[in-house]
């Protein structure tokens, strides 16, 4: 009874896990990051699949074989302290499982750190996209416009975020085209994505980010080169400029539609991306104090250096 | 009135109301109870002011118990209020209250006590002890850490909890309520406790063996508390350190996380996973102890491997300090760190593995009995492995990049930390409950509450990996319903339930064991291996009347079938602490100094910092030599235990 009531809960969590994947947003990639990603996803799924049921099937055996009721009442176990064959071999088949998958991570990581395969040649659209409390605004700084809680991308196209944040920090993350990074406030953090099919995906913040964190999300559409173009010269003609003043005032905490400007707030509200040693007398300025200019600056570049390096 | 204001909560709920008035009740009905039956006296010396280290464990069990169900409420809500799309139950503000402090009340306030519980009550007397190496500091251990958990719960009630995830990351965790405050501050004095707690393990162990137990004898327990005890006093100075600069920034406008003057919320996120990382290894060694103990008591035979055994924990131990960035693989750190720490993270599948196939050589030519502790720990190999390659999976620092913050790695960690820990402290409780209160828990119920435990966990938290997958964000109040993520979170909902009735009937089976349960049971029920078997039951103050001479890490196991004498030569009298009331009043002390911290009133603050030097400057003035136990009353107590 409680067997099968097992037996029941275990084929029931494995059907559902079955008959999800197809669809399953992450592994539906729509471009070559979110592709290599969930080739990775399924490859170590089903390695892992199968170092499961090998521990499953050797417990039962276990089980099975050396119950108590199954042996003769005078059985005395007997005392075994190991074996350095047996140990050994136990221990190689994990060594070898882990170096492997070692292998494939750190390919991997170089991969999804530089631009998306198939696309090194082509010119990478740049686009800023910042998180303020609960929002996403994509400043499109080679067109001239900027967006909010919507991104409009060409297919076929090397894409170079460059994300930072105005308050805590959030994720930026579009399942579909690659997996998510980092937008803090301190520093500008580069993600390469590019899209192979037009459509529309769900992107959002991933990382928690206070009250207004569940609807923290925005719209992706990617479209054909011409259509892109066309979109951005209705822009042009149709938005509005993006002020100062109307920024500070998006930058409020709280939720709003999507919003459409011509230029971009960097002019007024420069991304943080001089965050390295070398840079450090033009962030003096920033500074309220300025007879702490010496210590202040000099605890940044220090402090900088224990944290681990960022990748501009 | 202003000052009043702060005190209330800022976003109160019906839920808060009646949960305020059933801890009011609750109050009134222990302070009436003990004065209708005269018990404050006894408590008062027997309890409260205890340095006995089985006491002092049981009242860290009791801790954790009452802590289990408060985080099983919010877990509960949790599961309710996402049970639904677009579900109103909770609202966001609440939701992020209450996953912040199941979190923090989970890791910190209940699964830290349960393991401590266990280092407490079994570690003496595993090494022939008759105490820890210093009694009244493990008192003041205590005291304090159920002043830090007392603060941190009563968080909700007066001010405000603390909203930004366990984690705490700045610059969200700005301190614009209290709820920062009590989390920096109350986890703090909790810390300290469990800081000493290890200096005084690694001090016990290495000099309170009995002649005989080498460290390659000891058993497995004791070494998995050892190694955890060290793991303790390298991790958790960092976070005393992280805390204290987050105090800081709180309350004195320090900028060491903020986002102006060069604040860096990063290195928040490195401190705090400096200490998180090992701090899961704290929480799963003791684990892994105490399933090696009842594996093989319950296979009847030895531990396949011990040396491999004692030899992986240490590597776990070395390995959990070098990969606490795998929590932040998407800071943009570049493919060089990732790799490594991606390497490192996978590193530790290898001397987990070695622990798994240990535990299954271990039943290999055994006799298995089915007893309840057994049962938890046989369910526990293949959940635990399925947890253990999901980790691997998200080791994998580009795949990460997918699965981190959504619901997938939510299912991974409770996948190990419910059948890795929980079962462990479930079964580990079920195994020495005679030895510490004289009767059996009933079997029939407590593998009735394991399998629900098991098929519950399955439907709760096996979706979460698909619904991960499908793109849900961990930390989310609530979805739409476009999403589809709606009927497999109702899903996880039915199952939460199925675990909370399980949970139910640990309660249940608690009474009902007293109620009918035999007392006419021997000292040794398990027919068991180890030296603490080998006490009486209940185990008297003084845990063992000689001294015993061990000659493997199976103590008693040899007295049966090698004839070994454990107990040679004639009762002396015993040397043993006197009780003290000072970690007591001292911890109450810190309290109120928390509390003062809290809400910024310095004139109390800095009165309850004087009390505390005062305690300790007259602790170090006074003369307590401790007292003897006779030999007569030894022979006494010897005679009695033994006719009983
Ligand atoms: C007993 C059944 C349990 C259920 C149904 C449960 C459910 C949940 C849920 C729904 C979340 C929040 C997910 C989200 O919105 O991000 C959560 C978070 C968490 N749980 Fe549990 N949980 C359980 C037991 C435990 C145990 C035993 C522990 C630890 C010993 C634990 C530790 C945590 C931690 C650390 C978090 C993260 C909190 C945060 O995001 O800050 N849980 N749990
Ligand atoms: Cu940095
Ligand atoms: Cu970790």
């Amino acid at each position: 009874m409680k067997l099968k009531l097992a037996l029941f809960a275990v084929m029931m969590s494995i059907l559902t896990v079955l008959t999800g994947c197809e669809q399953l947003t992450v592994l539906d990639p729509k471009g070559p990051q979110a592709e290599r990603l969930a080739s990775d996803i399924m490859l170590t799924m089903l390695m892992m699949a199968g170092i499961v049921i090998a521990v499953f099937v050797w417990l039962v055996i276990m089980l099975v074989k050396y119950r108590a009721s199954k042996q003769p009442a005078d059985y005395e176990p007997p005392h075994i302290e190991g074996n350095p064959w047996v140990e050994g071999i136990l221990v190689g088949i994990p060594v070898l499982i882990v170096a492997f998958l070692s292998f494939v991570s750190v390919q991997s990581n170089y991969i999804v750190e530089s631009a998306p395969q198939g696309y090194e040649e082509k010119e990478p659209l740049v686009v800023y996209a910042s998180s303020s409390d609960w929002k996403w605004h994509f400043s499109y700084p080679e067109e001239g416009i900027e967006t909010v809680n919507y991104l409009y991308i060409p297919t076929d196209r090397p894409l170079e975020f460059r994300l930072y944040s105005h308050g805590p920090i959030t994720s930026f993350w579009i399942p579909q085209l690659g997996g998510q990074k980092y937008a803090m406030n301190a520093h500008v953090t580069k993600l390469h994505l590019a899209a192979d099919v037009e459509g529309d995906y769900m992107g959002r913040n991933a990382n928690f980010s206070g009250e207004g964190f569940a609807e923290n999300k925005f719209d992706v559409t990617a479209m054909n080169q011409e259509e892109f173009d066309d979109w951005v010269k209705e822009v042009k003609a149709t938005a509005e400029p993006i002020t100062e003043e109307k920024f500070e005032k998006l930058l409020e905490p709280g939720h709003l539609g999507r919003m459409t400007f011509t230029g971009t707030h960097l002019e007024f509200s420069p991304a943080p991306e001089h965050h390295h040693e070398g840079d450090k007398y033009e962030d003096k300025d920033e500074h309220k104090h300025s007879e702490e200019h010496h210590s202040a600056s000099d605890k940044e570049s220090s402090d900088h250096d224990k944290h681990m390096n960022h990748d501009e | 009135m202003e000052f009043f204001e702060r005190f209330a909560i800022p976003h109160p709920s019906f839920a808060i109301y009646a949960s305020m008035v059933a801890a009011g009740l609750t109050l009134i009905a222990i302070v009436a109870g003990l004065t209708y039956f005269k018990k404050w006296g006894y408590l008062w010396r027997e309890w409260i002011t205890t340095v006995d280290h089985k006491r002092i464990g049981i009242m860290y069990l009791i801790s954790a118990l009452m802590m289990l169900f408060r985080g099983g409420v919010d877990a509960i809500m949790m599961r309710a209020q996402l049970a639904v799309p677009d579900n109103t139950l909770l609202d966001s503000q609440h939701y992020n209250e209450i996953f912040t402090t199941h979190g923090v009340v989970m890791i910190l306030f209940m699964a830290m006590p349960f393991i401590i519980f266990f280092m407490n009550f079994v570690v003496p007397l595993q090494i022939g002890a008759r105490d820890v190496a210093f009694p009244r500091l493990n008192a003041l251990s205590f005291w304090l850490f159920f002043m830090g958990a007392m603060l941190f719960n009563i968080s909700f009630m007066v001010g405000g909890s603390p909203d930004a995830g366990w984690t705490s990351y700045f610059p969200l965790a700005d301190g614009e309520s209290v709820g920062s405050h009590y989390y920096m501050i109350a986890i703090q004095i909790a810390g300290i406790g469990t800081l000493m707690t290890g200096i005084n393990f690694i001090t016990t162990i290495l000099k309170m063996r009995a002649p005989g137990m080498t460290l390659m004898k000891m058993p497995m327990f004791t070494w998995a508390s050892l190694i955890t005890s060290v793991i303790i006093v390298f991790a958790f100075p960092v976070l005393t350190v992280a805390l204290a600069m987050g105090t800081m920034d709180l309350l004195f406008g320090t900028q060491f996380f903020t986002l102006e003057n060069g604040g860096m919320a990063m290195l928040w996120a490195n401190l705090f996973w400096v200490w998180g990382h090992p701090e899961v290894y704290i929480l799963i060694l003791p684990a892994f102890g105490i399933y090696s103990e009842i594996i093989s008591t319950s296979a009847r035979r030895n531990l396949y491997g011990y040396k491999s055994m004692v030899g992986s924990m240490v590597l776990i131990s070395l390995l959990s300090f070098v990969v606490w960035a795998h929590h932040f693989f998407t800071m943009g750190q570049g493919a060089f760190a990732n790799s490594i720490f991606s390497i490192t993270t996978m590193a530790i599948a290898v001397p987990t593995g070695v622990k798994i196939f240990n535990w299954l050589l271990t039943l290999w030519k055994g006799k298995i009995e089915f007893t309840t502790p057994m049962l938890y720990s046989i369910l526990f190999i293949p959940l635990f492995t399925l947890g253990g390659v999901t980790g691997v999976m998200l080791a994998m620092s580009a795949a990460d990049y997918q699965y981190h913050n959504t619901m997938f790695l939510v299912a991974h960690f409770h996948n190990v930390i419910i059948p890795g820990v929980v079962f462990a402290m479930l079964a580990g409780l079920t195994f020495y409950w005679p030895k510490m209160f004289g009767f059996m828990l009933n079997e029939k119920i407590g593998k009735w509450t394991a399998w629900l435990l098991s098929i519950g966990f399955l439907l709760a938290f096996m979706p979460m990996y698909v619904t991960g997958l499908d793109g849900q964000a961990r930390r989310m109040y609530t979805y739409s319903e476009s999403t589809g993520f709606g009927p497999l979170n109702m899903v996880s909902f039915v199952g939460a339930a199925i675990m909370a009735v399980g949970f139910v009937l640990i309660v249940y089976n608690i009474y009902y064991s007293v109620r009918y349960a035999s007392r006419d049971i021997s000292a040794d029920p398990w027919d068991a291996r180890t030296l603490e078997w080998a006490t009486h039951t209940p185990v008297p103050e003084y845990n063992f009347a000689i001294t015993p001479e061990v000659a493997s890490s199976e103590a008693l196991w040899d007295v049966k079938k090698k004839g070994h004498v454990l107990f040679k030569g004639d009762y002396e009298k015993i040397h043993m602490p006197n009780n003290s009331g000072v970690p007591f009043i001292m911890s109450c002390i810190f309290f109120a100094w928390g509390f003062s911290l809290v809400f910024s009133l310095w004139i109390p603050a800095i009165i309850t910092t004087i009390g505390i030097f005062i305690c300790m400057t007259l602790r170090s003035f006074e003369k307590d030599h401790g007292h003897y136990i006779s030999v007569k009353e030894i022979e006494d107590t010897e005679s009695e235990m033994r006719g009983a």
